[in-house]
């Protein structure tokens, strides 16, 4: 197992994330910030506490669970069993522009049932993804518009990013 | 909440009853009915998780809503659902139950929603099918997922079910609702106290994890909820009770009975109601009514019901 | 082969127990023609011998209560198919019952199971008229002209006689004719509808229930009309510990009241139906412990008279209905003995003699035949059975044509090896 980010270097990573959010967001547009459950929701929370500061606004945060739109839902090869949770995102996401947050973008599927679950809930003006770690290997035609992270790694590896508030540490570690 | 239930698996093809689920399961099936309730709240009310699968609702025996629920439940997750209503006495004669569900199965279905007069017919067809099978009412004995969503509404409304006093009144010997609603509820660790005349409770009832109580009003004021169930007019016939007007004078839910009950007692009702009989209008239609909150409930509980039974499906194929 | 003193069987060797003549020693058995010629040490040339070393040897058994369907329902069971149900048990004569289609109500129709049963040539078959009409309860039948064509009794099984009246005429008209009047009690008013036994486990499955007091209230009334009638009168079945107590004041009492029992009722209680398994839905229904405890204690104190099997054979297709729809009964011909070495022999509430007399002497009794006995001169009928052998019950082997039989895959002890009707042997291992 080796440690790829450090807790400085998510802290860092986020830092720096907002910041070139933050210069792309027109001053008269809504934003609101949607994670992806589990980690993202995590990332997500963090992400919205910066962007708020740096914007010097409010900024709506929702989470939103995707096991309703996976792919494979109905695959009997389907790994683990998916729990469903709630989606919580208490406010209209029409004409807002919503940055989507994920911790690791992989094949893009996770991706792409986050953005079929967001058009059930209303028509954004627009959806960007920001992501921590970006592993490569897609397997849909899918890329973040924010990265703090770019690893180049098997597809055998596995990313695995901790995160104080359920695991008791930051770091991103790979295996 | 989902946190707790993490490493939990729902390993249940079919949903028959709640006599043999244990206090886990049930809680898994709440949890995961939370996670579906938005969907019937947004701008589409519509999620492709069951695309593909074929939900047939199989009735015996009239029934509206819970056929509409389970069906609008499917149509939300976006199975195909096919209605096959056939409300004849069990004993006729003809197609027997076996042959109509292999019939059915062999034009290839992936959940079957019964409803039917006979106890035991759901436990009939998952020994005997390959689908999933769910079971919307049979007989006497069970109707399941009436009382996931009545403990599901009662958990909305106060957290928890523990130590909650749940009362069920009325005909509790030919009432699924109540057998279904006594498991779900002691298991969730609420004292049920069962109330009624002693020709409507079932043989054996102080074998039954619950009390008996032949006076409304003498457990009126101490009970957390009451849950009224439907006066069977069919009964009366049988002179299981003299008269309607003798019925709702014990065992009524009346304007001033609901004064001595506690102020923020839950009043439920599995439906459909008979206004003025088991229930006055006002108290139907009161603030300590949850009666159309169950109802929009039912939805999120069937379609957790689907996901999870046709997920345990999947996972034993894969097996 | 009447009497051909050609026909010669030597059963060598084995252990008779005849209860009737107080024997259980080993012993050789010469059957000469169709009748016993003589017992005790046999030297004896002969073309036709059964070792018998370390078998039991006894009077041929009896069951006096089972159902061939035959006519009506024959794709269920056969006169034929039931009578070699009936040898592979170790039966040498059976009691058919009347509620076949058309019912067993008059002559004809007794006349037409005796011809069946000679076809067949398997086993002895004695046939038990209908009490009224179509067992509907409402016309005597012709009990004497059925009399006249040989059946032994009369029952309208499957119901009891509702009304007292019609009961106690036909009591009052079988005494006439010397013969036994059997009954199912179950008084409809109170166990009409039911499918199962009323307690816990039917509250539960929210299956309506068969109050025992059902069945007693017939049995009490009954005895009540023996009382007065004083004719000979059967209790089918009986399942309850209220009943063996009606049974045992009215032994009391010195009325000509017997009592059978059939095994499933000493055997489940109504915790099997837990998975409404129609295997086990059987009328009267599977009861509890406490009655168990009582039919055994019955048995051990002489009160019950004969050990039958009401056998009641299904199709499949037929029980896999809902459980309310499913018909009642439970196939168990072929492997009854068995079931009643388990349920009285091994918990030891009685011993192989006293199995074999109610099995055989016992219920021959009941419907009035001389049967059950081995001495000199009786009719060779004989059963022989290896005590030890262990076998499962597999429904596939059965002769019956049906196999809703609940006992499918028991390990039981107690296998049939011969059996012998009228000195041929019409059954063997």
């Amino acid at each position: 197992m080796k440690e790829i980010l450090s807790a400085e270097q998510i802290e860092k990573a986020l830092s720096d994330l907002v910041n070139r959010i933050a210069l792309d967001i027109d001053p008269n547009t809504e934003v609101a910030v949607i994670g992806i459950r589990s980690r993202g929701e995590i990332l997500a929370q963090r992400l919205v506490k910066k962007l708020s500061e740096k914007l010097k606004r409010e900024i709506e945060l929702g989470v939103l669970d995707i096991t309703l739109y996976r792919d494979d839902i109905n695959d009997p090869q389907g790994e683990t069993q998916p729990t469903v949770r709630s989606t919580e995102i208490e406010f209209d996401i029409s004409d807002k522009l919503i940055i989507l947050v994920d911790d690791v973008l992989y094949t893009g599927r996770s991706t792409r049932s986050a953005l079929d679950a967001l058009m059930d809930l209303g028509r954004p003006k627009a959806i960007r993804l920001a992501v921590l770690v970006d592993r490569g290997h897609r397997e849909l035609p899918i890329q973040a518009d924010y990265v703090s992270c770019r690893v180049d790694i098997p597809e055998a590896l596995k990313v695995s990013v901790h995160l104080t508030e359920t695991d008791d540490v930051d770091r991103v570690t790979v295996k | 909440m989902g946190k707790k239930n993490k490493k939990f698996e729902w390993t249940r093809k079919h949903l028959l009853g709640l006599r043999d689920l244990t206090a886990e399961e049930i809680g898994f099936i709440l949890d995961t009915a939370e996670g579906f309730e938005q969907v019937s709240t947004r701008s589409i009310k519509k999620a492709p998780t069951l695309r593909g699968r074929v939900v047939v609702n199989l009735f015996f025996e009239d029934s509206t809503r819970t056929r509409v629920s389970f069906g609008l439940a499917a149509n939300r997750l976006s199975a195909d659902v096919i209605d096959f209503s056939k409300t004849s006495s069990s004993v006729s004669k003809g197609e027997t139950l076996l042959d109509t569900a292999r019939n059915l199965e062999a034009m290839g279905i992936d959940i079957v929603v019964i409803r039917h007069c006979a106890g035991g017919a759901p436990k009939l067809l998952s020994k005997n099918i390959n689908a999933s099978v769910i079971n919307a009412g049979d007989g006497f004995n069970e109707h399941p997922t009436q009382a996931l969503l009545d403990v599901y509404t009662i958990r909305k409304e106060r957290g928890s079910l523990k130590g909650l006093k749940i009362g069920i009144a009325g005909d509790i010997a030919h009432s699924r609702v109540a057998r279904s609603d006594i498991w779900a509820m002691t298991k969730l660790g609420a004292e049920v106290t069962l109330i009624g005349p002693p020709t409507l409770m079932p043989g054996k009832v102080e074998e039954l994890p619950v009390k008996v109580c032949y006076k409304l009003d003498d457990v009126i004021e101490e009970l957390d909820v009451i849950n009224m169930l439907r006066i069977q007019f069919e009964r009366m016939g049988k002179a299981q009770f003299p008269s309607v007007r003798e019925y709702s004078h014990f065992f009524g839910l009346t304007v001033e009975r609901m004064k001595r009950a506690k102020d923020d007692i839950i009043v439920m009702h599995p439906g459909p109601i008979n206004r003025g009989l088991e229930i006055e209008s006002q108290v139907a239609d009161g603030a300590n009514s949850v009666i159309l909150k169950q109802v929009s409930n039912g939805l999120a509980v069937r379609m957790a019901v689907l996901f999870l039974v046709n997920q345990a499906a999947m996972k034993r194929q894969k097996k | 082969m009447k009497n051909d003193p050609d026909n010669k069987l030597l059963i060598k060797s084995g252990r008779l127990i005849d209860p009737v003549n107080g024997i259980d020693k080993v012993a050789d058995v010469l059957v000469v023609g169709e009748t016993v010629a003589k017992i005790g040490l046999v030297n004896e040339e002969c073309e036709n011998v059964i070792d018998a070393a370390g078998k039991i040897v006894m009077p041929g058994m009896i069951d006096i209560h089972v159902h061939f369907r035959e006519p009506g329902n024959e794709e269920e069971e056969t006169i034929l198919s039931g009578s070699n149900a009936a040898v592979a048990g170790g039966f040498t004569s059976v009691v058919l019952m009347p509620n076949t289609n058309p019912t067993i109500d008059d002559q004809t129709s007794v006349e037409y199971a005796h011809r069946m049963a000679r076809q067949a040539r398997k086993t002895f078959i004695y046939v038990m008229g209908a009490i009224t009409k179509g067992r509907e309860g409402n016309q005597l039948a012709e009990m004497g002209l059925m009399a006249d064509a040989g059946a032994v009794g009369f029952t309208d099984d499957g119901a009891g006689v509702q009304s007292a009246s019609m009961m106690l005429i036909a009591l009052k008209y079988a005494g006439m004719l010397d013969t036994v009047v059997s009954q199912h009690c179950q008084d409809n008013s109170l166990g009409s509808g039911g499918v199962m036994n009323a307690g816990y486990n039917s509250s539960v499955l929210g299956l309506p229930g068969i109050d025992p007091l059902a069945e007693e209230m017939m049995l009490w009334r009954d005895v009540q009309l023996v009382k007065k009638t004083k004719t000979r009168y059967h209790a089918q079945h009986i399942s309850t510990a209220g009943s063996v107590k009606i049974i045992k004041e009215a032994k009391e009492m010195g009325l000509p009241v017997t009592c059978e029992v059939a095994p499933h009722h000493l055997l489940f209680t109504d915790d099997s139906i837990s998975d409404y398994d129609t295997n086990y839905k059987v009328n009267p229904p599977v009861r509890t412990a406490e009655d168990i405890d009582a039919l055994k204690q019955a048995v051990a104190d002489g009160i019950v008279d004969a050990l039958a099997t009401d056998h009641a054979p299904h199709l499949k297709s037929e029980k896999d209905l809902e459980f309310l729809s499913a018909p009642f009964g439970i196939a168990s011909l072929e492997c009854a003995l068995s079931l009643y070495i388990k349920a009285l022999i091994e918990p030891g509430v009685i011993g192989w003699s006293e199995l074999i007399r109610l099995m055989s002497a016992g219920p021959a009794g009941v419907i009035g035949v001389d049967k059950g006995r081995l001495n000199e001169g009786a009719m060779a009928d004989i059963t022989i059975v290896d005590p030890d052998a262990e076998y499962t019950i597999d429904v596939n082997s059965f002769k019956s044509k049906s196999t809703n039989c609940p006992y499918h895959g028991w390990k039981v002890k107690g296998k049939v090896q011969q059996t012998i009707v009228a000195g041929e042997i019409r059954y063997s291992v």
